[in-house]
């Protein structure tokens, strides 16, 4: 396929914002799957992602970065929906790992979403069944590289394209709308 | 001249005070074997969350957040800091924890204004830590006040002179220490935010610009109450001596709060009340009796 040139339409000052926003990315603490074991080595004293200015971030509200770990229930999905349209933009998305491209192993059970890409913009996926830390923190660095080219645009898309992104999430799970079973 | 003086303050408190939680972060790191963020990763994270486009969640909330920062600004500006005193002879101890309780009503304010249960309980939390730390410090700094029959913090710098009152009252200093930590919400007193048992309290529902706004008032805050410590302790100083005063509490402090558990919030209050009120009672006995060294 032809890679279709895009035409850099940043100003000045979201060109510096960027460069800033590559170097503080808090992340999501959110896991939807196995995923989520291998985040702990890549925060600790390993492969230590503080160092390149990424820590978890406890709400939705103060994150820029949301992660799904793994394999995508529809019950699931009904969450990270909802969390993700609480996040400020800009926000990126990175799914892990064959779950969140194909399916993964769970590819024909009634309850998975196959691919995230029709549900939410990605903005980057990393292969493997889990990715290792190795595998977390390169996409990690590619990320950073990315927001500073404005190659990552999921946020935008996701405003661009949102009558085709909800006709896609009413599809597979009627409404998006988390009841508050605590207060009803 | 004030208004030179004024920016002064700030403009150290910001360079300073974002410099110093950076190189605390780097000291955390390195106590858990990593390496650690660049020492300016402070600044980027406040740029940053300036950049971003946020949600609001009321007027009662936008008003909290602008109220919390500028009482803690108001509050900064009568702390002397490094031989700047912006407002002589109203450099007055009462004056600065009077202005401090705005800054804490307007967060408290502001966050219960998200609505989010969550931010409710972080407020409560901070404001019974509150209760817990404040009467200890308030009893042993009340000591050091009576011995030199005054609360101007000016006044009291210069009198220490060659040795500092953490010589002359070190019980005292010692109790003034462990109500720093909870102050300034590390642990084993960061009960109010505990980011992984409460969704980091009351700054739950901050996004973007409001999260940047409190973080400055944070790092404002940090500032005025390890300055007021330096000064009042370890005898202020001048502008670079005062400086690594502050830094050597501050690395104590991180470095205390690195190998530390979090205390439930009803053993902070009781610890607060039982061993530092105890020790500042201990203070007052021998600095009325006339035990000061």
């Amino acid at each position: 396929m032809d890679k279709i040139e895009k035409i850099d339409e940043r100003g000045v000052w979201e060109k510096i914002a960027d460069q800033l926003r590559s170097r503080s990315m808090w992340m999501l603490h959110y896991c939807t799957g196995c995923g989520a074991v291998e985040l702990p080595p890549s925060t600790t004293s390993r492969f230590d992602m503080e160092r390149l200015g990424m820590g978890p971030m406890a709400t939705p509200r103060q994150a820029d970065l949301f992660l799904i770990t793994g394999y995508l229930s529809t019950k699931t999905l009904r969450r990270v929906i909802y969390t993700y349209e609480k996040m400020a933009d800009p926000k990126y998305v990175i799914g892990f790992g064959s779950c969140t491209i194909n399916g993964g192993i769970y590819y024909d059970s009634y309850s998975t979403i196959n691919r995230l890409d029709q549900y939410l913009p990605v903005d980057l996926y990393i292969a493997g069944c889990m990715p290792r830390p190795e595998a977390i923190l390169n996409a990690f660095t590619k990320l950073m590289e990315m927001i500073r080219k404005g190659e990552a645009d999921g946020w935008k898309r996701y405003k661009e394209n949102y009558e085709w992104y909800k006709q896609n999430q009413l599809r597979s799970l009627g409404e998006v709308v988390v009841y508050d079973e605590f207060h009803e | 001249m004030t208004a030179l003086k004024v920016a002064g303050i700030f403009l150290t408190a910001f360079f300073f005070g974002l410099t110093f939680e950076g190189i605390g972060r780097k000291i955390t790191a390195r106590v858990q074997r990593r390496y650690g963020p660049p020492w300016y990763q402070n600044f980027i994270d406040l740029f940053k969350t300036l950049s971003k486009h946020g949600y609001t969640h009321g007027w009662i909330f936008d008003f909290g957040v602008i109220m919390a920062l500028g009482g803690i600004i108001a509050s900064l500006g009568f702390v002397p800091v490094g031989g700047i005193v912006a407002f002589p002879g109203m450099d007055n101890f009462f004056v600065i924890v009077y202005l401090f309780t705005i800054g804490s009503l307007g967060m408290a304010m502001g966050m219960v204004g998200t609505g989010n249960p969550w931010a409710s309980i972080g407020v409560a939390r901070a404001l019974t830590l509150m209760l817990g730390y404040e009467v200890p410090y308030m009893i042993s700094i009340g000591s050091m006040l009576y011995f030199y029959r005054t609360s101007s913090i000016s006044a009291i710098m210069s009198a220490q002179g060659g040795d500092w009152n953490l010589v002359k009252f070190p019980i005292g200093a010692l109790v003034a220490l462990i109500s720093l930590q909870g102050m300034l919400g590390k642990e084993p007193f960061e009960a109010p935010m505990a980011p992984a048992e409460i969704a980091s309290g009351p700054m739950v529902e901050l996004s973007a610009k409001y999260m940047g706004l409190l973080m400055l008032m944070n790092t404002f805050m940090e500032f005025a109450e390890i300055s007021l410590f330096v000064d009042l302790f370890l005898g202020g100083g001048t502008y670079f001596v005062f400086l690594l005063k502050y830094l050597v509490v501050w690395v104590l402090v991180v470095l205390i709060s690195s190998v530390l558990p979090r205390f439930r919030i009803e053993q902070a209050v009781y610890f607060y009340w039982t061993v530092p009120i105890i020790l500042a009672f201990v203070q007052v006995f021998m600095t009325v009796n006339g035990f000061v060294f």
